[in-house]
């Protein structure tokens, strides 16, 4: 290899990475390279429906698997990075895998995994001859692409590519409220990633460098001159948009209950926490000072998000659309952890991230299932499914708890963090809006399990015991287990969020791992 | 559009554009050119095929669906920035096969991306615009 | 010079962006749309700085260029860019007719299907 990597006489160890890269070190690719590969694949056998379903899931897991094992690593033995294509960074695209980004990651692959098996009976052969797989693969490598890349302008190429597969699977069916829900999807998000790639041209204008690492570095030297201000405000509207925050939220009620529900599991689940992380990265890795400043509008931002989210819950007597506002309520909490900006809200936001990923995932399947059990998604007509489905009743129940923020599930811990975090600083208002809009949802999802588990149907029927398919079911008892793991011992979980919080706020520390001379040009 | 001059051509152009479109992919390996490009050619050969002798004559004229054709492209640019695994150098890394003394012509794992690209960008815009050409049929 | 000149046409694009993405008609939007790309290209174009008659082409037996080039890299962003929004614009064009023949209606507002106005309103079923 030497004498090949050096054939003109020249010592490109000024340009070029020299070092022999470690095979481990390749688990960083593979949660990108693997779903891209086996989406090309299920192209290609577009003609065999039947095969798409296990080389579908069987990548899947591979690439959860191949996560664990990194996730294990970075923990073990800190976080690394690889540039690629040779050139050192700041020139060569860099991939990062610390604590915040593989949590995220490895999460998305559970909850890709849980979806596509869930997909493998829910979808028909049509859907799945449309391309239900390689678009559930596609919108993978897009979202794991952006979790871990450090390379903003990279980052918005990921951003492209799970809104392109988003857009596919949200009109998988080509039903009339799909093209309307569609249509006002795509143009909102469209605009968001359109503001996200001005506030990324201006940075390049501002900074020379598209490295995340390098422009950490390069801010402290320019605050005084550049209006570092402002990019942090454009990135606060375009993510904020992407995150359906408050004023912005109007596309995600308007879309998100037409797909099929195991697609509206997928995008509740992923899409807008991707928002969440691209605004932790850019808000404290990128511009903390400008961050901070901007904590009084994040803050009144995720107040009324909580708040109007849940209030829209309550109002909607469709199950489907009920769930689309309990995911806006989620992100003003996440928000509320962006506003704090200390240690421990922030990694409330990290673990309510992790949390709400699965329990999101989860409620949408269990909307999916009560559909079929009860016939309906009007909450006025459904009824008796406790006495007909007493397993899904159970699951029900403790998923009302865990989104609620009640023992034993999941949501307990990222709350207590953040309510502690908001009134040991000077956060009372968000400590108050956080405990109200946790009041909030236990009324609006109570009222879903009260009316449609509990009470008896309106009409007197009896609701048959018709049986749940089985595969359905073991995903979403699939996905119960981290929820209630993370509910009930949740030391692991918080230990990796409270690490990843802490190298949020120390972005020398980041910097100094993707650029380990010191910085590039 | 099925005018006699228009049908009478198309095959010919069409032809010509796919040889030009892969000249302009191998150019694109040192100057300039290259996958996208091409791929843009390729897909409009298609293209004007369809528009002069029907959409199902152009789908039969290249035998496997669009997609499928994208991807085949789409793998192989993934497995060709692979390959750099076996060689200890990062992903996406560019790798030269040793000259073949006489020939002057490199043969790189570049060249398969950008095949790769070619081959994602014929099929994908190929696709679209067939699907486009059949609703006019109706 | 050029860049005031640069900044002013990415003004005068935003604002026609902004004015047709307010539009009721989906024709109009996706307009906008089209504009509001080419406003982000124009802006990185410019942010990147501009250097005239300098191509960024190193020259031959020589491995770095002997004076100052073009920034290549705003160019290539700017491509990128273009590429992506081409594939979404494809997209949402197809989108838009398939949306105007199934709903009969091109203005966003009769758009009601998935969120019909007949819904009942709360308090119900409390």
């Amino acid at each position: 290899m030497e004498s090949a990597s050096n054939p003109y006489g020249v010592d490109i160890s000024q340009a070029m990475i020299v070092e022999r890269v470690a095979l481990a070190d390749w688990l960083l690719v593979f949660p990108v390279a693997l779903p891209l590969l086996a989406a090309a694949i299920l192209v290609m056998l577009r003609s065999r429906p039947k095969l798409h379903a296990p080389i579908a899931l069987a990548v899947i897991g591979v690439v959860l698997v191949s996560n664990v094992v990194l996730l294990s690593r970075v923990l073990d033995e800190g976080p690394f990075a690889m540039t690629m294509g040779r050139w050192l960074p700041p020139f060569g695209i860099t991939f990062v895998a610390d604590t915040l980004g593989v949590l995220l990651a490895t999460t998305a692959a559970l909850v890709a995994l849980v979806c596509a098996l869930f997909g493998s009976t829910s979808i028909d052969v049509t859907g799945k001859r449309y391309g239900f797989y390689p678009f559930l693969l596609l919108l993978m490598t897009g979202v794991g692409g952006s979790f871990l890349t450090g390379d903003i302008f990279n980052l918005y190429v990921w951003f492209e590519v799970f809104l392109i597969s988003s857009f596919g699977l949200l009109i998988l069916g080509s039903e009339r409220a799909q093209l309307d829900g569609a249509f006002k999807y795509a143009i909102l998000n469209l605009v968001a990633t359109t503001l996200f790639l001005i506030a990324t041209g201006l940075l390049y204008g501002v900074f020379g460098t598209l490295n995340m690492a390098d422009i950490a570095l390069k801010a402290d030297g320019l605050r005084e001159e550049a209006p570092l201000t402002m990019l942090a405000t454009l990135y606060l509207v375009a993510f904020g948009m992407k995150a359906a925050a408050f004023p912005l939220h109007f596309w995600l009620p308007a879309s998100y209950h037409t797909p099929r529900l195991v697609v509206g599991a997928l995008f509740g689940a992923l899409l807008t926490k991707v928002g969440i992380y691209a605004l932790l990265r850019t808000l404290f890795l990128l511009f903390p000072e400008e961050g901070g400043a901007l904590s009084g509008v994040i803050a009144i931002v995720a107040i009324l998000t909580m708040i109007f989210g849940v209030i829209g819950a309550l109002a909607q007597t469709d199950i489907r659309r009920i769930m689309g506002y309990i995911v806006i309520s989620g992100i003003g909490i996440m928000m509320a952890g962006l506003a704090l900006g200390d240690r421990m809200g922030l990694a409330g936001t990290v673990l309510y991230a992790v949390h709400s990923m699965l329990v999101m995932a989860a409620l949408y399947l269990l909307v999916a299932l009560m559909r079929k059990a009860g016939g309906t998604y009007s909450l006025s007509e459904l009824g008796g499914l406790y006495r007909s489905h007493p397993l899904l009743a159970a699951m029900a129940l403790l998923l009302v708890l865990s989104a609620a923020g009640l023992p034993p599930g999941s949501g307990l811990w990222p709350k207590v963090m953040l309510v502690k975090s908001a009134l040991d600083g000077e956060g009372g208002w968000l400590a108050f809006a956080i405990l109200l809009s946790g009041l909030m949802t236990t009324l609006a999802l109570g009222r879903v399990f009260a009316l449609a588990f509990w009470r008896p149907r309106v009409d007197g029927a009896v609701v048959p015991a018709t049986p749940l398919d089985r595969s359905g079911m073991f995903a979403l008892v699939l996905i119960m287990v981290p929820i209630l793991w993370i509910g009930l011992y949740p030391e692991p979980v918080l230990a990796m969020a409270d690490a990843a919080a802490a190298s949020l706020l120390d972005p020398a520390s980041y910097s100094l791992l993707v650029l380990p001379a010191g910085g590039g040009s | 559009m099925k005018t006699l001059i228009l049908r009478t051509i198309a095959p010919y152009l069409s032809a010509l554009m796919m040889i030009f479109s892969v000249f302009v992919l191998l150019r694109g390996h040192n100057d300039p050119g290259g996958g996208f490009i091409g791929g843009l050619l390729a897909a409009s050969a298609f293209a004007i095929y369809g528009i002069a002798s029907g959409v199902a004559s152009a789908r039969r004229a290249m035998r496997f669906h669009p997609m499928a054709i994208a991807g085949s492209g789409l793998a192989m640019s993934v497995l060709a920035g692979l390959a750099s695994i076996l060689f200890g150098v990062p992903f996406m890394t560019g790798l030269w096969a040793p000259p073949i003394p006489g020939i002057e012509f490199e043969l790189s794992s570049v060249l398969f991306f950008d095949i790769g690209v070619y081959l994602v960008v014929l099929g994908a815009i190929t696709s679209v615009a067939l699907a486009l050409e059949e609703r006019d049929d109706e | 010079m050029i860049e005031t000149a640069l900044s002013i046409l990415v003004g005068i694009f935003f604002a026609v962006a902004v004015y047709l993405l307010l539009s009721k008609h989906t024709i109009r939007i996706m307009l906008g749309v089209v504009v509001l790309g080419n406003a982000a290209n124009l802006s990185i174009f410019t942010a990147g700085r501009l250097t005239r008659e300098v191509p960024p082409v190193i020259p031959p037996d020589l491995y770095v260029p002997e004076i100052a080039t073009a920034n290549p890299l705003p160019q290539a962003l700017v491509l990128t860019a273009i590429v992506i929004s081409f594939s979404l614009f494809a997209f949402l064009l197809v989108l838009a007719w398939r949306a105007y023949q199934d709903l009969d209606t091109d203005n966003t507002e009769e758009m009601r299907i998935a969120e019909p106005k007949a819904d009942p309103l709360p308090p119900l079923s409390y």
